[in-house]
């Protein structure tokens, strides 16, 4: 079986889910070999072996961590010469898509970003234009450098006993131009991360200033991440980061529930690929509603409260 | 300072967007052409750059020839001077192939700061400026939501997925912005006046030196195998809150083993 090699998206050591995913997709496709940079391997390599990394390269040196996402690619590209992989996977994060980036220009290979699936001959699945569309693409050019969105293919537990090899690369100069002098982490609390949750609770327009604790209330009772839309954001109700929608995240959680959200199609673009979708707002048009699994017309501020109350009551 | 801009223009996301059936391109013909929405905020940053340091900004576009409007736009925000990628050869170029043509065109312009919005509204790769980083040996300052500059050194802070980092390099270098690092302004009726008179200069890909064997849909390193509009979402249950439509959605989830 070919060699399959996936990038592992860790913030010290924390796997992401995202991580797990590829390494299932890659062993339907091949055999998975995980590709580990930076500290805080010990504390994860249960957790890839779990997940049925038939393989770890443990790039450990403390130069490919502190510089912009270029030694991270120096490195894969290395991996890919000295072991012909048959592909290299990646999480479709804002910095995964980079390092893919990077790496097909380093190789002269093709990048296919932003992929919900992948098929037998590493032809790709996208969901474009807002989820109105779905291509298949491949590439015909050196390496398939294919970065895969998070949520798109369930990760399964397939334990297996990775041998592991240490890897470095030689860093040039231009890889270590952009220097990462500190990193800041962000209190987010003990909310799922958003790209990864299987829910997401967003709030919009209709939540107004002081209704995102409604918002926050509801996700909490379904260990749910917080969105919001542009509307939100914009106003300065809850914190860019959160943003769901064309210029701020995607996400294709199991659950989605909207709440006062209109449905614009910038919002649109950042959720209609979610499994379920349901949608409160009194405005019986509101184009959300074309996209509901099921939906209430009514007032958000009664409506949302209530339904924390009897899914806290189910529990 | 020497400052390009980067510009695209994409189609609207508001109006139809397709693939065209005979070559699985972008239909540029059946959507209104927009000026990339993340890029209104790499022109702005790349004025106030120009504003507190001197120099001059340069918009590069490669796209058809009625991206134009778009150059228009940029230049009407004060930008000075345009440069057009324009060429039937360049159709159907994807992330690798169009990073080789604008590098290119930047070997052309020279430059202290190549300034881009960090993802398209349509293709949404967000590859660019980390081909461009790497094709000229530069650093790559991306997903940056704040720019200090002070003589040849650069300090941005980053977003990542746990805060941001911050990063210092030297000039030249790539930046790639992402929204709320400013507010674009809005062009005056004075600068779409002066816009108007901005030169604009137009390159062939001959006249831009590239190797014709590098570009378009004919040697692009990804293909498109097929495509197919999404099949729509089954019709879901609507219901008017009666004063339970909370306990109807727990109902409901509760059938789909959510909770």
């Amino acid at each position: 079986m070919a060699e399959i090699l996936v990038l592992v998206d860790h913030v010290d050591g924390d796997v992401k889910k995202v991580t797990l995913e590829l390494l299932t997709l890659a062993n339907r496709l091949g055999e998975a070999s995980a590709v580990w940079v930076g500290g805080g391997y010990d504390g994860a390599k249960d957790k890839l072996a779990e997940y049925g990394a038939q393989k770890v390269y443990v790039g450990s040196d403390e130069e490919l961590t502190s510089y912009v996402v270029a030694p991270k690619a120096a490195l894969l590209a290395q991996l890919v010469q000295d072991k012909a992989p048959a592909a290299v996977l990646v999480g479709a994060t804002a910095e995964g898509k980079e390092i893919a980036g990077r790496l097909a220009v380093k190789i002269g290979s093709g990048v296919l970003t932003d992929v919900v699936d992948v098929a037998d001959g590493f032809v790709a699945e996208h969901s474009i234009f807002g989820g109105g569309v779905i291509a298949h693409a491949k590439v015909n050019t050196g390496t398939p450098v294919i970065a895969v969105r998070p949520n798109s293919v369930p990760a399964e537990a397939a334990p297996a006993s990775p041998a592991e090899e240490q890897v470095s690369v030689a860093l040039s100069d231009a890889d270590k131009a952009a220097k990462i002098v500190e990193k800041v982490v962000e209190e987010k609390g003990e909310r799922p991360d958003l790209t990864e949750a299987a829910i997401v609770v967003s709030g919009g327009r209709g939540v107004g200033k002081d209704g995102f604790s409604i918002i926050e209330g509801l996700a909490d009772s379904l260990g749910a991440a917080v969105g919001a839309s542009r509307a939100a954001t914009d106003a300065g109700w809850y914190p860019h980061q959160f943003q769901v929608g064309q210029t701020g995240k995607t996400v294709s959680p199991q659950l989605y529930v909207a709440v006062g959200i209109s449905g614009a199609i910038q919002h649109r673009a950042g959720m209609q690929t979610s499994k379920t979708i349901i949608a409160i707002n009194k405005d019986p048009e509101a184009p959300i509603f074309e996209l509901v699994d099921f939906g209430v017309v009514g007032d958000l501020f009664q409506v949302a409260p209530q339904l924390t109350e009897e899914i806290i009551k189910r529990k | 300072m020497n400052i390009v801009v980067l510009v695209k223009q994409v189609p609207d996301t508001e109006s139809p967007r397709k693939l065209k059936s005979d070559d699985s391109t972008l239909d540029r013909a059946a959507a209104d052409g927009v000026i990339n929405e993340l890029d209104e905020y790499a022109i702005e940053e790349a004025l106030r750059i120009k504003e507190a340091q001197g120099g001059e900004v340069t918009v590069l576009t490669m796209g058809p020839d009625k991206a134009t409007d778009s150059i228009r736009k940029a230049l009407a925000m004060g930008a000075d001077k345009a440069v057009h990628l324009v060429d039937d050869a360049l159709a159907g170029s994807d992330a690798l192939q169009t990073s080789y043509a604008i590098t290119q065109v930047l070997g052309r312009t020279g430059f202290d700061l190549v300034i881009l919005g960090s993802e398209s509204t349509d293709a949404r790769t967000g590859v660019l400026a980390a081909m461009l980083a790497e094709r000229l040996g530069v650093p790559q300052l991306s997903l940056a939501n704040k720019v200090e500059i002070d003589g040849s050194a650069i300090k941005v802070q980053r977003i990542t997925d746990y805060g941001f980092d911050r990063v210092e390099a030297s000039l030249p270098a790539v930046v790639s912005v992402v929204e709320k690092i400013n507010e674009p302004r809005y062009p005056s009726f004075k600068g779409i006046m002066a816009a108007k008179k901005k030169p604009v200069e137009t390159l062939g890909a001959a006249d831009a030196g590239l190797d014709a064997g590098q570009i378009g849909l004919a040697n692009a390193a990804t293909a498109v195998v097929d495509f197919a509009e999404a099949p729509p979402r089954a019709q879901g249950q609507i219901v008017t809150d009666e004063g339970d439509g909370g306990a109807k959605i727990a109902e409901f989830l509760a059938s789909k083993k959510f909770v």
